[in-house]
């Protein structure tokens, strides 16, 4: 645990890192291959490693233990993961990100909530990742009861539409790891991306849309606009934003 | 950014352009066709003669490196594609090309469905496409079709494509180590969107794909073959990895030059038809390793090493028929750098893979390389095949360092230091390439 005094990157009041010393561009090109470790299979991911409260040892997870349920695909600096983590205090979940520097600011700010809020934050964690590659790697099959996909990046030009972290093929996997009955969150001040987003999910045949008295009745719908810094500042500005949320449901083979 | 300029075909990537020779035998052995760079090479073992095939197009019919071909099932068709973007469908009563489909990038990989009404075919940018042939016209004038994508793997060379013998899934594999196992729906041009399973487990790019099966197990078992120089047992339903075949220390235990063990890949496996055996090409060896699946413990062995030793031949491409009486492989590039070939192919034999009759006899497997009197066709096939019957012994062994360095350049991501990953950012080129 790094000492406030001693590393001005971290608040001396709060504990917690100070995130302009974690500053990087909002983009990142999901094409380039970064160096970062990668598991072979979902049975080599390292629960110890990120919830070493809760497992211990290695020894300690087996195929019965508890495993990740909610992941935040580019979960940016955590501000979805750090209200979900509360409100869902037994429910094991993770962040994925792909640029370095946020990584760290989020890894940090979850390893400095659980020494000022003893018992709290024990559940939640980050990876750097290319979940555009690797979700498959990180997840069994039906693993995950949500997925969350919070202002995405744009890519805006079409040449780049395939860049997209919603899109027909990679539904594909997304599906593959949810539950069947499992909620993918989707949101975006965006209006191009929206229709894309919600044109994605609706001609795919393994999702189908929530109804509005479902999406009343989920807890988590606000969050998507206010958790996060991408949200407020949304809200400040007065933006609109757009949000699609369906549920996995069997295939035509099940 | 690295992979387009792999795609866009980047100047400076010559080693790129080298292409392996590779293989397929019609499933009743009625002929046997050898693609070598650009060149479609067809011997037809009931007429005992060459093939002369007919397209509306001139010779060469593909205007660049074949890297996948294949027969169908029922042997009527033959379907060849590769870097000319070009997926082209062959009778094989006739012999024409009935069709041409074009492709956005590079073919990769090529298969076609059990029951003969679809051909799909993988790009080297992840995706793979599906083309409706049910109504394709044997006998009839080139129809020329659109493909529909199928599935892809975000960003990542498809190395192969297999269907599962009951038909019910499509298995694609990649240069990141995965394996990808989709249910091939009943209307696939809307895509195939199920996904079965992953097989997870290899720590290099996947190069081959075969299914084992066995009377009591039909739907059988699935066995790759990577870089990463083994081959693994895998349950494709569930995706779980039965066993882990290390075959790269066979291939050092044969060999004994002691050369660097850095790209000992696998580079294709051949199941043998109504046999528990599995061929399998490594770099490095100078023949084929013959593995045993048992199927009540779910194992791989060694059952033999079938070592060619009067000539420099690593196999870079096998096939059999149904029968699986003989199996058939060959050397080759497309063409080396330096030397004045154009291109350089050898094939080569090896019967006595089954179990001959009796049931009470000991299981003893006798493979033998036959020479090249024995082989079916014999010296007309080779000359058609190979493009000449001499062979140069000190070219192959270029030859076979050419490609070894050729799919490791090709298959394995390159880690640049990060002052020139720096440098390389600045110099990159987002723009699409002419068409």
């Amino acid at each position: 645990m790094p000492e406030s005094e001693a590393n001005p990157t971290f608040s001396k009041s709060t504990g917690l890192p100070r995130k302009r010393f974690y500053r990087a561009r909002a983009h990142s090109n999901p094409l380039s291959d970064s160096h970062f470790p990668v598991p072979v299979s979902p049975r080599h991911v390292d629960y110890t490693a990120h919830f070493p409260e809760l497992f211990p040892s290695y020894d300690q997870v087996d195929g019965n233990s508890q495993r990740i349920q909610f992941a935040d695909v580019g979960c940016g600096f955590g501000g979805l993961l750090i209200s979900l983590a509360t409100l869902f205090p037994e429910t094991l979940m993770v962040g994925m990100e792909l640029r370095d520097k946020v990584t760290e600011y989020v890894k940090e700010r979850i390893l400095a909530l659980r020494v000022t809020n003893p018992g709290q934050y024990r559940n939640v964690s980050v990876v750097r990742t290319n979940s555009m590659k690797y979700i498959p790697n990180y997840f069994e099959k039906g693993q995950l009861s949500k997925m969350f996909f919070l202002f995405p990046d744009p890519h805006f030009k079409e040449k780049n539409h395939r860049r997209r972290v919603i899109s027909p093929h990679l539904l594909d996997e997304y599906a593959y790891v949810l539950q069947v009955g499992g909620i993918i969150y989707t949101i975006t001040d965006v209006e191009e991306l929206g229709e894309w987003m919600k044109a994605c999910l609706e001609q795919h045949p393994m999702f189908e849309p929530l109804t509005d008295q479902e999406l009343e009745a989920d807890p988590v719908i606000k969050l998507l606009s206010t958790a996060t810094e991408e949200g407020q500042k949304v809200a400040r500005n007065g933006g609109q934003t757009f949000t699609a949320v369906y549920r996995r449901i069997a295939g035509s083979s099940s | 950014m690295e992979e387009d300029s792999h795609l866009e075909g980047g100047e400076n990537n010559r080693e790129i352009e080298i292409a392996p020779a590779i293989i397929a035998v019609h499933p009743t052995q009625d002929s046997v066709a050898v693609a070598v760079g650009s060149d479609l090479r067809v011997f037809d073992l009931r007429t005992d003669c060459g093939v002369s095939l007919v397209d509306d197009s001139v010779e060469p019919f593909h205007k660049d490196s074949v890297r996948a071909i294949r027969y169908s099932a029922n042997g009527k068709l033959f379907v060849s594609a590769g870097d000319d973007k070009l997926v082209k469908i062959w009778s094989t009563d006739t012999w024409r090309c009935i069709s041409s489909v074009s492709s956005e990038k590079r073919v990769s990989a090529v298969s076609i469905s059990n029951d003969g009404l679809y051909v799909c075919f993988a790009d080297k940018f992840g995706v793979v496409w599906v083309v409706d042939i049910h109504d394709l016209d044997v006998n009839g004038a080139l129809s020329n079709r659109k493909a529909a994508p199928l599935l892809a793997h975000y960003c990542s060379i498809i190395t192969r494509l297999e269907f599962s013998p009951d038909g019910c899934f499509i298995v694609s594999a990649d240069r990141d180590f995965k394996i990808r196992v989709s249910v091939f729906p009943k209307k696939p041009l809307e895509g195939a969107h199920e996904i079965q399973s992953f097989c997870l487990g290899h720590t290099q790019f996947v190069s081959s794909l075969a299914f084992i099966c066995s009377k009591d197990l039909p739907q059988g078992f699935l066995l790759s073959g990577s870089g990463d120089s083994t081959v693994r047992l895998w349950d494709i339903t569930s995706g779980s990895l039965l066993d882990t075949c290390e075959v790269g220390s066979q291939a050092a235990l044969s060999e004994s030059d002691g050369s660097e063990e850095s790209c000992c890949a696998v580079t294709d496996l051949c199941a043998i038809q109504d046999s528990n055996l599995v061929a399998v090409a490594i770099q490095g060896l100078q023949g084929i390793i013959l593995l045993g699946c048992d199927f009540s413990s779910k194992t791989l062995s060694v059952a033999k090493v079938v070592s060619i030793t009067e000539e420099n031949f690593i196999p870079t491409s096998m096939g059999s028929s149904s029968a699986g009486e003989l199996l058939w492989f060959v050397t080759g590039i497309s063409k080396l750098r330096d030397a004045d070939h154009k291109s350089l192919a050898r094939l080569k034999v090896v019967s006595g893979l089954r179990k001959k009759g009796h049931p009470e006899s000991p299981d003893q497997h006798k493979p033998v390389v036959l020479g090249d009197e024995e082989i079916p066709g014999s010296q007309k096939l080779l000359e058609k095949l190979q493009g000449s019957l001499s062979i140069d012994q000190s070219v192959f062994s270029a030859a076979a360092e050419a490609i070894k360095t050729a799919m490791c350049n090709l298959l394995i991501k390159k880690q640049y230091p990060t002052e020139s990953r720096e440098w390389r950012k600045r110099t990159r080129n987002d723009r699409k390439a002419k068409q």
